[in-house]
């Protein structure tokens, strides 16, 4: 089992996206994320979905997506070269003094933005990869008691030049 | 010019060549039903209930080759057919189901008989959409017929709100459709079929598996003659019975939890399985680890995602069965397979495939009757012991047709099939076999074989109780017939362990059924009246016909593997 991802072109209509994640459920595909949004045609919707399989199942996944009369285009971007971001709100609360300048330092030592703050709490907004953002978390889950975090999943575009997963 | 949504429904139809559409009214579908009764080139089948709506047209389209059509209102309609979508979804028989729904403007209130039924149906259809804009109708009705018939084919469910049934707007109908995200595979790859015929070229032992693909492909022919030449025995699945004439010497018989002996011992002796149109379903492989052990694996199907799902194959090829054995042909020379062939029979001699013939009447000897009374039929049956007996004894090819519910084994879906097929061929024998169970599961629609002139021949096997649990009941769960004797009341003793002198009489009286809906009726109790019920029914060209074989309760379907076991691991006595 490992985490592969998948760029899905999809036509852009009501029920689709509860197509291809009943499919997930359906068939008991280990789904990880799944993102969704427009494209540049706005009749075509663009997934990026992270799967946990083995090789056999992934392929499988592959076939049954492509088999959808909606599915446009199916792209494994597992082993593809190119730039792969999450964006993510992490808020910590009852922040002493030292909390938050500790906060400060990490947000500059992860390039993260500090996006508001008050008497004792702080929110980061994130746009790092899905793996940097994990181990953000984990940085501020042994160090803070008491914080919040929504993620959006992963969004992943083919490199034109230089590659960031 | 701009017409009504109903007004196009009902050109669509006729551009698609429809001619008969299975309907059933309601609130949501009064203007397209108002619509049909002012033409005359559309017939519309009443059936009387949606299950066997949907099965009625599955029998017609099998038996046809046409798509089936199916009209049904919102609500409790819509949901009444989604056994019906399942059944031609695993079966891959082309449906158009329309559903009526609500006004667009109370879609998602809860309104009266408002279901989400493209919903609820997304996993059993091979597509389903809301027509949510009337300019959308004639290119979604268009996309329905097309994907509904053509790759691999199956159930399309359109759902159609009121207001765009009586909206007006464009009146044409496309012509043809490109859709860019289904484009069914055409081709066949060269290079691999190459590889595959190479395989099978150097094999010993070869063995063709003919599925349900040969039948959907009409691929009957090239196979013959591929085996032919290559003097390659071949055998079946359950749905691909027929596939090879079952008298030809090179057909060995069904493969599976119940196929013949010489069969699933070949699959697990052979060294290539060549298998066509099959998807490797659980009751073909028993045990995955076990299955065709010592074989090299080909699987040729028009389905990408049906390869290597279950069984991890060699050569694997997409493409459809016809195609692929026509190029076949082209390369196919004759081995020697004298040995092999000798061996498979050896294997038949010692474990044939016989019921006894000491006492009483069997469903073998039912099923030989059939064989011997009809050159020409069309043959359904239902879900259950004797749908097993008619896969073994059942003798098809040529002029002989064969539909059953194989994937999602539908319990009535055998009689409303019959129906719809009768519908289609008024001029053929049509035939269904069926249990006492099954049949009890729609036999509401005796109604609408006698209305509609559908006089179909019903070989009822009666055994009183729902034979294919009691059969694992009585192997396997010491027989401990909990909820599978249809005589049962609730006076009689617990935890009793089948007959005994005092049983309650069986409900319904079967005979008294078909006379209560002005069909025929006759009871056979013994072997010798077999063949006489049987002609005496064809005489019947009125009104359908109850043939109730009264058969022993303790009648099994032999052999057996146990789900999960290795195919050749079977039970024969």
């Amino acid at each position: 089992m490992k985490n592969r991802w998948i760029a899905l072109y999809v036509e852009n209509q009501v029920g689709v996206l509860a197509k291809v994640s009943g499919l997930f459920s359906g068939k008991s595909y280990n789904l990880q994320s799944l993102t969704v949004g427009t494209t540049e045609d706005e009749t075509v919707s663009r997934m990026t979905i992270c799967v946990a399989s083995d090789d056999i199942t992934f392929e499988q996944i592959k076939k049954q997506l492509n088999r959808m009369v909606e599915v446009i285009k199916v792209i494994d971007l597992t082993n593809v070269p190119l730039h792969m971001k999450e964006i993510l709100f992490a808020k910590a609360l009852n922040c002493s003094t030292a909390d938050k300048e500790e906060l400060f330092q990490i947000a500059q030592v992860f390039q993260v933005e500090v996006a508001d703050i008050g008497k004792d709490s702080v929110l980061l907004e994130c746009k790092l990869t899905e793996r940097r953002n994990n181990e953000l978390i984990a940085l501020l889950r042994s160090k803070f008691k008491n914080i919040e975090v929504v993620r959006g999943g992963a969004v992943a575009i083919e490199s034109i030049s230089t590659s960031c997963r | 010019m701009d017409i009504t949504g109903r007004k196009l429904f009902v050109r669509a139809l006729l551009e698609e060549g429809v001619d008969t559409i299975f309907g059933y009214p309601g609130g949501m579908v009064t203007d397209i039903m108002d619509e049909l009764y002012k033409q005359e080139d559309i017939r519309l089948v009443l059936p009387r209930h949606e299950q066997a709506l949907v099965h009625e047209a599955e029998g017609y389209a099998k038996s046809t080759g046409k798509t089936g059509v199916c009209l049904v209102t919102s609500g409790p309609g819509a949901t009444n057919t989604i056994t019906g979508l399942a059944d031609a979804h695993y079966d891959n028989i082309p449906l158009v189901c329309f559903t009526g729904q609500v006004p667009l403007n109370l879609i998602g209130n809860d309104a009266f008989q408002e279901v989400d039924i493209v919903g609820m149906t997304r996993s059993i259809t091979k597509y389903g959409v809301t027509v949510r804009d009337r300019k959308d109708l004639g290119r979604v009705i268009k996309m329905a017929f097309h994907i509904a018939r053509t790759g691999k084919p199956g159930p399309v469910l359109v759902d159609l709100p009121k207001d765009i049934q009586t909206q007006t707007g464009d009146g044409r109908y496309p012509e043809t459709i490109s859709i860019r995200g289904y484009k069914p595979n055409e081709g066949v790859h060269v290079g691999q079929l190459k590889k595959a015929y190479k395989l099978l070229k150097a094999a010993h032992k070869p063995l063709i598996l003919a599925g349900g693909g040969i039948l959907l492909g009409g691929a009957q022919e090239e196979l013959r003659k591929f085996a032919e030449t290559m003097r390659a025995p071949v055998v079946t699945t359950v749905m691909g019975k027929g596939a090879l004439p079952s008298d030809h010497p090179y057909y060995i018989g069904n493969s599976g939890m119940h196929g013949r002996y010489a069969a699933n011992i070949a699959v697990s002796e052979c060294d290539v399985l060549f298998s066509i149109g099959t998807r490797f379903n659980d009751r073909i492989t028993g045990d995955l680890n076990e299955f065709a052990p010592k074989a090299k694996i080909v699987h040729i199907d028009i389905d990408t995602a049906a390869i290597s799902r279950n069984v991890v194959v060699d050569v694997p090829i997409v493409a459809d069965a016809k195609l692929a054995l026509e190029k076949l042909n082209e390369w196919a020379e004759p081995k020697n397979t004298k040995a092999w062939l000798q061996e498979i029979r050896a294997w038949d001699a010692e474990n044939p495939l016989e019921m006894r013939r000491d006492k009483g009447m069997t469903p073998q000897m039912i099923m030989e009757a059939v064989n011997r009374e009809f050159d020409s039929c069309i043959i359904t049956t239902d879900v259950g012991q004797h749908q097993m007996w008619a896969t073994q004894y059942l003798e098809f090819g040529g002029e002989k047709q064969f539909i059953t519910s194989g994937g999602l084994g539908t319990m009535g879906f055998g009689f409303p099939a019959a129906v719809g097929a009768k519908i289609g061929n008024p001029d053929k024998q049509v035939i269904c076999i069926t249990g006492d169970g099954g049949f009890q599961m729609n036999m509401q629609e005796m109604a609408t074989a006698v209305t509609e002139g559908a006089p179909v021949m019903i070989c009822l096997l009666n055994n009183q109780y729902l034979g294919m649990v009691r059969q694992m009941q009585q192997l396997f769960y010491g027989k401990r017939y909990e909820a599978t004797c249809l005589r049962r009341r609730i006076t009689c003793p617990e935890n009793c362990k089948g007959k005994n002198g005092e049983c309650p009489p069986y409900l319904p009286d079967f005979m008294q059924f078909a006379k209560a809906y002005g069909a025929h009726g006759i009871r056979v109790e013994r072997e010798e009246d077999i063949a006489a019920a049987l002609k005496e029914a064809r005489a019947y060209t009125d009104a359908p016909t109850v043939i109730e074989f009264i058969i022993s309760s303790d009648e099994l379907v032999l052999p057996m593997v146990q789900g999960g076991n290795p195919m050749s691991k079977m039970i024969l006595k």
